[in-house]
């Protein structure tokens, strides 16, 4: 316990750059299910409609979004981030990623086939 | 939970007072380096003709352009916004912001309030950024970063309730150079320490930790006058103060309060820290004022082409999305932010390509408050300065200009990155203030009565920027930052996202002077 304590505190103490003491990460993400995963944190750039967003740049739409075919994209783009998408391996568990996976393909007009599964997500972490 | 060994202690020391290992840590996320700031450049007069295409007017490339033109070249750039400084950016009553996803945020703040959605503070050594606002007669005020009676605060500390800043690291200090006291006397520290130096020691520990006569940090005069008094010394008859109770180790190590008394150590945050009198945008707004018709605003940048004698954008109007338009110069000094850059088609090399693709932006949240008096000076002596809680919205910190004056204030209620960051911004510009209003009002019971209005800004909404800074792992930079910051052809990029101090407007001014000093070589000597 006082470990813990003294690791989460450690991290916090680590100047964000132009941010202050505290902490870059903070607690643990704690939603569980795709949908929570979506509404929580993803929507965030991708909105509540996943159609995305657009003003001197784009966050594209995941709303009929024929990329997502292929769950494999999905997964590496969520763990290893692209082009203004941030890396998100170290914020989610194996199965929060996985369900958001799944989920964002198969809601938003989507209709994909397959199952992203933990052990997907783990392999992105060899 | 057991009592905290004596490593872990120091762990706690180390994390506090800063140590070696601190230290490593920070330097590997880029953040101890000091400004490169010389003094103000000077450029030889250029070829007749040189001509530089600059992309956005943030600081970075406001300040490219300002020396460029001075130095002879023909100067153009291009700005998505309506305004001039980009992150450098105050908000005030009657403006308006609209975010990402729609969301239209009219500011409500009374005549002479404001909230800095992004950098806020100019620690004394960025010379470059000082340099620039003293250039532009921009002037200064103290931000005021350590305030000993503004609060920490946990829910699981204290029963939840905040304490003064003054009291926990008072108790830390106390506590901590009464152990090492002990372990002195008990020569514990043998091999360390000499028989002479632990003399030493011990009046250094007693001074330090305020100490009394057989080294204990114990209720009495000594602690305090650190920790303040329970009834303080007066005048006349009425004038025996009355010594406060030190809190106890235990429930001190236990709140985790003492990870909460260390930023202005940090030295980017050590005194003396100055803001701009008026909002951190009079930076911005000055060098557009001096840069004129230079500058043409409401441009979005659609596609950057190199060929052999120069580079072309081609933009439209950010407004309305119209006609496409170009324009063209020998050179182009690029400061869009890399999410949004790594989305614009330009046909550089490889490495540097690969280099923007891989560099997303941090997430960070601002919410300002406004309450209808200053509770925070009137009921509780607080006077700029920030609290810090664990609680989502991480960080309240008070309007440091005006002090005493009978009217409103506005807060920042809440300034997150990380995680919070991110939740905040998938919730409603709406919903943010309420979060930080409810985290709030378990510091400040008035914040109920006296809230009159609010705006929330969620750095990945914000149509301009997708994101408040770039986010450098230690891996990703020795990949990949050279190549970011190389000049291709006759593009090259500046931005705090090009530089070693992150976040920071230092950052940018460095990393703009670093350009164009770069580039003024190239053309020169070609």
């Amino acid at each position: 316990m006082m470990r813990k304590i003294i690791l989460a505190t450690l991290l916090m103490a680590l100047p964000a750059s132009a941010a202050d003491t505290p902490d870059m990460r903070g607690a643990p993400f704690a939603m569980q299910g795709g949908e929570a995963v979506y509404r929580g944190v993803c929507q965030g750039c991708h909105m509540a409609d996943a159609k995305g967003a657009s003003g001197a740049g784009t966050y594209p739409a995941l709303a009929a979004n024929p990329k997502l075919a292929e769950s494999g994209y999905v997964l590496s783009m969520v763990m290893n981030g692209h082009r203004g998408m941030p890396p998100f391996r170290g914020h989610f568990t194996n199965a929060q990623v996985a369900d958001v996976v799944n989920f964002v393909r198969s809601h938003f007009g989507n209709h994909y086939k397959g199952k992203a599964t933990e052990a997907d997500v783990q392999a992105l972490r060899q | 939970m057991t009592a905290p060994s004596r490593r872990s202690l120091f762990q706690m020391i180390g994390v506090v007072a800063g140590s070696a290992a601190m230290y490593h840590a920070m330097t590997e996320l880029g953040y101890a380096e000091g400004s490169s700031f010389e003094g103000p450049i000077k450029l030889s007069r250029p070829p007749a003709g040189s001509s530089v295409l600059i992309l956005g007017a943030g600081i970075a490339g406001m300040v490219a352009a300002m020396e460029l033109r001075d130095a002879g070249y023909k100067v153009q750039v291009l700005e998505y916004n309506g305004r001039p400084g980009g992150r450098n950016w105050s908000l005030y009553g009657g403006d308006t912001y609209t975010e990402l996803g729609g969301a239209t945020q009219h500011v409500q703040f009374d005549p002479g309030q404001y909230l800095n959605p992004g950098p806020w503070r100019l620690p004394f050594h960025h010379r470059g950024i000082l340099h620039y606002a003293r250039r532009m007669g921009v002037a200064m005020e103290p931000f005021i970063q350590v305030n000993y009676n503004a609060y920490v605060h946990s829910p699981n500390g204290y029963g939840g309730k905040p304490q003064r800043y003054r009291k926990i690291q008072a108790d830390f200090h106390g506590h901590v150079a009464e152990l090492l006291a002990k372990s002195t006397r008990q020569n514990a520290l043998d091999q360390a320490v000499s028989k002479e130096d632990r003399e030493i020691l011990m009046q250094a520990l007693q001074a330090w930790g305020a100490l009394d006569g057989n080294y204990e940090y114990k209720k009495g005069v000594a602690s305090s006058m650190r920790r303040g008094f329970d009834v303080d010394p007066g005048g006349g008859i009425k004038s025996v103060p009355v010594p406060s109770e030190p809190s106890a180790l235990s429930d001190l190590l236990r709140s985790g309060l003492w990870s909460a008394i260390g930023s202005g150590h940090n030295y980017e945050l050590q005194s003396t820290i100055f803001q701009p009198r008026g909002g951190m945008g009079t930076i911005g707004k000055a060098m557009g004022a001096n840069l004129g018709p230079l500058i043409e605003y409401n441009c979005k940048v659609t596609d950057i082409r190199q060929d052999g004698e120069g580079v072309t954008a081609t933009y439209v109007d950010s407004r309305n999305d119209g006609a496409p338009r170009t324009a063209r110069a020998q050179w182009c000094l690029c400061t869009i932010p890399t999410p949004i850059l790594a989305q614009i088609p330009m046909n550089v090399g490889a490495p540097m390509k690969a280099a923007i693709d891989q560099l997303p932006y941090l997430a960070a949240v601002k919410v300002g408050l406004q309450f209808k008096r200053r509770f925070w000076e009137e009921d509780e002596q607080i006077y700029g300065g920030i609290t810090y809680t664990s609680l989502p919205s991480t960080t309240i910190s008070y309007p440091m200009w005006d002090y005493y004056s009978a009217g409103k204030g506005v807060l920042l209620g809440a300034y997150t990155f990380g995680r919070p960051a991110y939740l905040a911004a998938a919730k409603s510009p709406q919903e943010r203030i309420q979060d930080a209003l409810r985290d709030g009002a378990q510091i400040h019971p008035q914040y109920p009565a006296e809230y009159e209005n609010g705006v929330a800004v969620a750095w990945h909404r914000v149509p301009w920027a997708m994101g408040c800074q770039g986010a450098w792992t230690e891996e990703a930079r020795d990949q990949h930052y050279n190549n970011l910051c190389a000049l291709d052809g006759r593009i090259l990029l500046a931005s705090e996202h090009a530089s070693r101090l992150p976040g920071w407007q230092e950052g940018s001014v460095t990393s703009a002077l670093d350009a164009i000093t770069r580039l003024h070589a190239r053309v020169v000597q070609p």
